[in-house]
């Protein structure tokens, strides 16, 4: 399809998109000369001074007369082409396309080394930390909660509940008894799934708004609990120096320590090899999670999550123990929020209260939201794009010389984020993937649309 | 013939003892009681309002009634009282199984998954209650696969194999009240009630409707219990008729007994005319049938 999509039915007509751009451009200076042209300042006798900022005003005008030139040489025709194209031609799918989660699946394992080989081990911290790790832990959170909102339809607003289970389950059991990591991974996931089971009990006969206003109070709770139970969890100061995850005791992360991995394998100390191990363990935990939940979707727990989602009355019907059923799906997500909760608390050394506010949860929500409930891929995508494109800011200094030296991106976030939902729900009602695919088939695999595919209400 | 016991009192599959069911001041069903036949199609009428979908919620365990007994005995004898079980658990263990007047599909599911939900609990067991399924043990492929024949069978017996891979919200308002009682079949259920399960079907679907309601009365060992407005069905498929009004029993007997009885003939007049002509061309055309 690309190839057509290139090649659009009336080829681009460049004077006509000239004309444009520069009408357009006379517009804009027109409209932002004296708008932003002029700036006036009082100067130290209390006198207003015209200040010129013709930099920025060019600026601006070329923007926009390059974006109106792109616009109508490039796009508008994609898009009639693509209209055209629309229908029977849409369905041959690129080779991307297809392969696109094997595609996807060699990138992240090759990830780490790419950004080793390109920038060597110092400067890879960055990007295999803060964008490798991070995006991973909101993958796995996103397919955690997506068994609960986007397989069973149950809104829970709360679950960095379990999220902050786990991380202290694994902060105050490793550093007040010295247990290892790979105990206290399968033992978060427990107690987070125990904590699902206790708040679903009374909680999951509520349907829609007020099971979600229930979970919602439930993550504040666990919070608050954090905060002020001093004695225990040290309360907003929070634990500090948690030990490091080794592996399995044969290498360890300390400089320190005999068994360091730059000793071992005769390499000089860098922070960077602990980043790396944990990137490669938050992806096998990633990948464990999704390797579950796609297992569990052809099972008969998965397809009575999913008919839940559909119809409950008629589940029940059926003979299917709904409670039992809502249960299973509240106790298997929280437990995948255990065990990246306890992640968490090994990759930061560091857990407070600060990290599990409601706004994470709202994320997480979003993520599964945005991707596509309960598609795994469009999950991946959503994790990547809002976490990523969150932690971009960052990068964005340049922006600085546009904007003046106290303009700082990262303020703009949750202004962008919440722009950027708007935009994609608006373009994508049903999230990146909109499409179910079926757990079973007869003759052949047709993915379910959108349209048909009910949203739950609780 | 008319000295005769009929067979539903003697051999009952579900017994209604003086069941009422009262919402607040308003009395739905006054002491209830009728029995159902084991292997008869027996039919709930009455007028809009009379309490049929009620007795039917009463039933299957959506509503507990305010008064009265629901027992219901198994072919091989086991004894179940279905006012004191949770909705499920008269689904799973006292195999009765219902469709609903408002058509409730996983329309977001394709045919085939509809039919697998239905077979949920013995796929729970089949699948060690998820564990074994998750590990890959081969006894729950077994079982699936079984399953998907079952659902095959089905699938083929209403029709609709070549679409088992469609979702079922796709399916045409005919086809989907077909599906219906066939994922209620596949629960494998000595009882099953449905719910107007002719209403808004053409003259041929209907027809269809009767073929594929006889066929499971012959070939499945399940009773059937429903409730309809379509004189013809209940006319032409019935064995036994129960006739509602107001919530009370006004007539119980064979249809031809029932079509007769003045009490029944005064409510269905004491109703809107639509229902009344279609009560009197069902009397017409059963009348003709039975001259010729």
């Amino acid at each position: 399809m690309s190839a057509e999509m290139e090649r659009p039915v009336a080829g681009p007509n460049y004077a006509a998109a000239a004309r444009d751009a520069v009408l357009a451009g006379v517009i804009a200076l027109g409209v932002f000369g004296p708008l932003i042209g002029f700036k006036t300042e009082q100067n130290m006798n209390n006198q207003l001074v015209v200040e010129n900022r013709w930099g920025i005003v060019i600026v601006i005008v070329a923007i926009v007369v390059i974006g109106r030139f792109l616009l109508k040489a490039f796009v508008f025709p994609a898009l009639v082409t693509r209209k055209a194209n629309a229908g029977p031609a849409s369905t041959d799918e690129s080779f991307f396309k297809r392969n696109f989660k094997t595609i996807g699946l060699a990138f992240l394992l090759l990830y780490p080394v790419i950004i080793v080989s390109m920038l060597g081990y110092q400067q890879s911290i960055k990007w295999v930390d803060n964008f490798g790790i991070q995006i991973l832990i909101y993958v796995m959170l996103g397919w955690g909660l997506n068994i609960v909102v986007g397989l069973a339809g149950l809104l829970d607003l709360g679950y960095v509940a379990f999220y902050a289970v786990g991380a202290y389950s694994y902060a105050l059991l490793s550093s007040h008894f010295g247990f290892s990591f790979w105990l206290l991974l399968p033992l978060s996931g427990i107690l987070a799934a125990m904590w699902g089971v206790i708040l679903g009990f009374p909680v999951l006969r509520l349907r829609g708004d007020y099971l979600a206003i229930v979970t919602l109070a439930f993550g504040e709770i666990i919070r608050l609990v954090l905060i002020n139970w001093r004695e225990v969890t040290n309360g907003s100061a929070g634990i500090s120096s948690i030990p490091k995850v080794d592996i399995f005791g044969w290498i360890t992360f300390n400089v320190a320590d005999p068994t360091y991995i730059g000793k071992i394998l005769d390499l000089p100390p860098s922070s960077a090899y602990y980043k790396i191990f944990l990137y490669y363990l938050i992806l096998a935990l990633a990948l464990f999670t999704a390797f579950v939940t796609l297992r569990l979707r052809r099972l008969p727990i998965g397809r009575a999550w999913e008919a839940l989602r559909e119809d409950e009355v008629a589940c029940r019907s059926l003979g299917i123990n709904t409670t039992n059923t809502k249960l299973t799906a509240f106790a298997l997500g929280a437990m995948f929020g255990g065990f990246a909760g306890s992640f968490f608390a090994a990759r930061q050394g560091f857990v407070s209260p600060e990290s599990f506010v409601f706004l994470e949860s709202a994320v997480i929500v979003a993520i599964v939201v945005l991707g596509g409930m309960g598609s795994m891929v469009g999950v991946a995508i959503a994790a990547a794009a809002m976490i990523g494109g969150t932690e971009i800011l960052r990068e964005l200094s340049f922006l600085k010389a546009v904007f003046g030296p106290e303009f700082n991106p990262d303020q703009f976030r949750m202004l962008i984020f919440g722009l950027a939902m708007v935009t994609i729900m608006v373009w994508k009602p049903r999230g990146f993937v909109g499409n179910r695919e079926p757990t079973a088939f007869l003759h052949e695999k047709k993915s379910v649309s959108g349209s048909l595919v009910q949203e739950g209400h609780g | 013939m008319a000295e005769m016991i009929p067979s539903w009192e003697t051999n009952p599959i579900l017994s209604v003892e003086h069941v009422t069911m009262r919402f607040g001041g308003l009395v739905a069903v006054n002491d209830l009681s009728f029995k159902a036949g084991r292997g008869d199609i027996t039919a709930l009428i009455g007028p809009n309002g009379a309490g049929k979908t009620t007795v039917f919620n009463c039933i299957t365990g959506f509503y507990k009634p305010t008064q009265g007994m629901l027992h219901l005995r198994h072919a091989d004898g086991k004894p179940f009282l279905l006012e004191r079980m949770p909705d499920f658990k008269i689904s799973a263990k006292a195999k009765v199984a219902r469709t609903f007047q408002n058509i409730r599909l996983f329309s977001g599911m394709t045919l085939l998954e509809n039919l697998l939900v239905a077979q949920h609990n013995p796929l729970m067991i089949a699948s060690g209650m998820t564990v074994l399924g998750v590990l890959g043990f081969a006894g729950y492929k077994k079982a699936e696969k079984h399953s998907i024949e079952r659902a095959e069978y089905w699938l083929n017996k209403i029709g609709l194999y070549d679409r088992a891979d469609d979702p079922a919200g796709d399916l045409p308002y005919g086809a989907q009240r077909r599906l219906e009682i066939a994922r209620a079949m596949c629960t494998e259920p000595e009882l099953l009630c449905l719910d107007e399960p002719a209403a808004g079907l053409n003259p041929r679907e209907s027809g269809e409707l009767n073929e594929l309601l006889l066929g499971i009365r012959r070939d499945e060992n399940t009773s059937l219990l429903l409730i309809e407005h379509d004189m013809s069905v209940v006319m032409e498929i019935s064995d036994h008729v129960v006739v509602l009004e107001y919530g009370t029993k006004i007539s119980d007997g064979k249809p031809e007994a029932v079509r007769n009885d003045p009490r029944v003939i005064a409510a269905y007049l004491g109703v809107d005319d639509e229902e009344v002509e279609q009560v009197e061309q069902a009397l017409d055309v059963v009348t003709e049938e039975a001259q010729q």
